[in-house]
């Protein structure tokens, strides 16, 4: 249906002098599913709404199918949007809501009636036709809001973080509706939203947004893997990946009194930047509880109980670094230990992630 | 937003948001009881009085409009008498002479000048308020303090040159020289009114209308007036209520043929003598169409601003 690209394309608030997005350059292929991810003021909602057309584009262009979007009015660009706040019209009932955009393109009664009902089939609002929004849960605001988007078969979807006004069961539960209708009407849709779970669990790619930069733009494990730099290795994966800064010897860092062996090649870049520390980063899956001695000493600050696993908080006992570093290590068992109590943390499997100390980027790979 | 490199986790959260049990509610003991119930007999004695402040002071403002539109029905000479006819038979004499002598005119007038420049206020303080809530532009403090700053001015200060404006133009006398004038005094307050109600119309209701295909005129058309509907009743009604009742302006700038209805009620104050039966009649024939408009607006200002669109 349709391809989109950005090629350096920036947006400039007025009275700002740095722009919300600053040279955004992605290709998004036919029917992907796009993940605009980043913390609030990365310029992902921005990014969104040049596409969009509800912002206009200062520099660079976006292009659909080949086609320069640069002064297209909205309304003319055949794209579908799902907002925060679902943005229904009040005045109207579902099915008028629904039918809008169908009664704008001129679409005679009786074939905008069974659109919309055909849509209302498809999300199960075919009770609530004639209800007004200010009727419905909000739940069922989302799902108007969707088949206002999908009743028009768009060339895109647009959706500016759909999920965040909904409690986090019905979240979890719409993310993997979402995810399954767009499979299955294969349309070209850009997400948005703060939530890195969202992103992992939906997008084929995901776009790692900071400051209006883009950071990273790849599939949701190569994102978790091999993160570009500590930013993207610190946002995406919860809890957090561990970052600490560690000072380098021959063959690895020395972390709390012991020393974590690095790859050859990551040693070899190290030595080839002439640098003497380094930031570390360990998944908290990567580290498993043990005995003292047996790894990392640590004192246990904080248990997580999740029922299925528990995360471990717990801080360095020997201190190389200067400023305290604490860890998370993701145990399967409930009682990894007391509060207070020293145990060690143990890498257990995959690689350590390096980066550069100052920059932040990713050193070897 | 909480801290950017850890962001919450929404699989972390929900197991533990459906562990927590829930609250067992105590019930209330007896002893609990009485003193809520004591609390509450004692809250309804303060009501009382309050309830009862609010009837005799509601009453005192309502007793001389009761007492206005009473005297209309009566004959003078039951008008004056002490103590006061409460029993009397209701004749239509009064009215039937208020209108004969010319007052029909006046209120005709006073209609035309009403109507003309609250559909002028509305024609351009609808666009106005728009561009000033939902379009926001360069200045919007600065052009929406030069509105009010025009209501700063008291209107003696400007008669004078007005009324020499009005003489050398030429529309002495003339009911569209109040029209003019009635439009630009209400602007200012349309403007504010309806600016309060379009900002509380959600932006995205116009952006989701220009998505969907909708021109901006057709989106203003079908999504923005519907919802602001009520609040231009409310606007309109006040603009009615203050061109209808305008004084000062109509008693300097007219005489004969552009005389509205509140100027031709000091006639019968001043030119007869003191009629009260018919000076009540001409009282209540002047104050009823504002009353009727009130009772039309009310039914539309009722329904509110229901809004569904957000979340």
């Amino acid at each position: 249906m349709a391809e989109i690209a950005y090629k350096s394309a920036s947006c400039i608030y007025e009275g700002t002098d740095t722009p919300a997005v600053d040279r955004l350059t992605l290709e998004i292929e036919d029917g992907e599913f796009v993940v605009l991810v980043g913390p609030s003021g990365s310029g992902k909602s921005t990014a969104l709404r040049m596409l969009a057309g509800l912002e206009d584009i200062d520099e660079g262009t976006i292009t659909i199918n080949g086609t320069d979007m640069v002064g297209v009015p909205s309304k003319d660009r055949d794209i579908a949007m799902v907002f925060q706040n679902y943005a229904l019209y009040p005045n109207m009932t579902v099915a008028e809501n629904m039918g809008f955009a169908l009664k704008m393109r001129g679409l005679a009664k009786d074939e905008r009636r069974r659109k919309v009902e055909r849509a209302a089939q498809l999300l199960d609002l075919t009770e609530m036709l004639d209800r007004k929004p200010a009727k419905l849960s909000g739940g069922q605001r989302q799902r108007v809001a969707m088949g206002r988007a999908i009743v028009r078969e768009p060339q895109v979807f647009c959706m500016d973080e759909p999920l965040s006004n909904l409690d986090a069961k019905l979240r979890v539960q719409t993310r993997t509706q979402i995810a399954a209708l767009q499979r299955r009407l294969g349309a070209t849709t850009v997400y948005v939203t703060h939530d890195q779970v969202e992103a992992m669990t939906m997008g084929d790619r995901v776009a790692v947004l900071k400051d209006g930069l883009l950071q990273q733009f790849a599939t949701p494990t190569e994102l978790y893997d091999s993160p570009v730099n500590a930013f993207v290795a610190g946002f995406i994966g919860s809890p957090a990946m561990n970052l600490v800064s560690a000072p380098v010897t021959s063959e690895g860092v020395k972390l709390g009194g012991t020393t974590l062996p690095l790859e050859r090649d990551q040693l070899a870049e190290l030595h080839e930047h002439g640098l003497t520390s380094a930031t570390v980063g360990l998944r908290p899956e990567q580290l498993e509880v043990a005995h003292p001695g047996e790894g990392v000493d640590v004192r246990i600050d904080l248990v997580e109980e999740l029922g299925s696993d528990s995360y471990v908080h717990a801080h360095l006992t020997a201190d190389d670094t200067g400023e305290p570093a604490t860890l998370v290590a993701r145990s399967h068992s409930r009682t990894p230990g007391r509060l207070g109590e020293t145990i060690a943390f143990r890498k257990s499997h995959g690689p350590v992630h390096v980066f550069h100390p100052e920059t932040g980027q990713r050193l070897a790979a | 937003m909480s801290d950017p490199a850890r962001p919450t986790s929404t699989a972390a959260e929900t197991p533990r948001k459906s562990a927590s049990t829930e609250a067992v509610v105590p019930r209330p003991s007896t002893e609990n009881v009485h003193r809520r119930r004591r609390a509450h007999r004692k809250h309804r004695g303060v009501g009382m009085i309050w309830s009862a402040l609010a009837w005799i002071v509601g009453l005192g403002f309502f007793f001389p409009v009761l007492w206005m539109v009473l005297t209309a029905f009566k004959h003078e000479r039951e008008a004056y008498t002490d103590p006061p006819t409460l029993l009397f038979t209701p004749t239509l004499d009064q009215f039937q002479a208020v209108l004969g002598s010319g007052m029909g005119l006046t209120l005709l007038n006073s209609a035309f000048a009403t109507a003309v420049s609250t559909a002028c206020v509305l024609a351009l303080g609808i666009p106005a308020a728009f561009a000033l809530s939902l379009r926001p532009v360069k200045r919007t403090q600065d052009v929406l303090f030069f509105f009010i700053s025009t209501k700063m001015l008291p209107i003696v200060a400007v008669i004078i040159p007005l009324y020499v404006i009005v003489n050398e133009i030429g529309m002495l006398d003339n009911i569209w020289a109040l029209i003019v004038l009635y439009t630009a005094m209400n602007l200012p307050i349309a403007i504010w009114m309806m600016r309060s109600f379009f900002l509380e119309v959600p932006p995205e209701l116009l952006e989701a209308a220009s998505m969907d295909g909708a021109s901006l005129a057709t989106a203003v058309r079908r999504v923005i007036l519907p919802l602001v509907s009520p609040g231009i009743a409310a606007t309109a009604l006040i603009c009615v209520i203050f061109s209808w009742n305008e004084f000062f302006f109509a008693v300097n700038l007219t005489a004969v043929r552009a005389q509205t209805a509140p100027v031709s009620l000091v006639g019968f104050i001043t030119g007869e003598g003191l009629f009260w039966a018919r000076l009540s009649a001409a009282s209540t024939l002047a104050a009823l169409p504002v009353v009727i408009a009130g009772w039309i607006a009310q039914n539309k200002l009722v329904r509110g601003l229901s809004f569904g669109a957000i979340k």
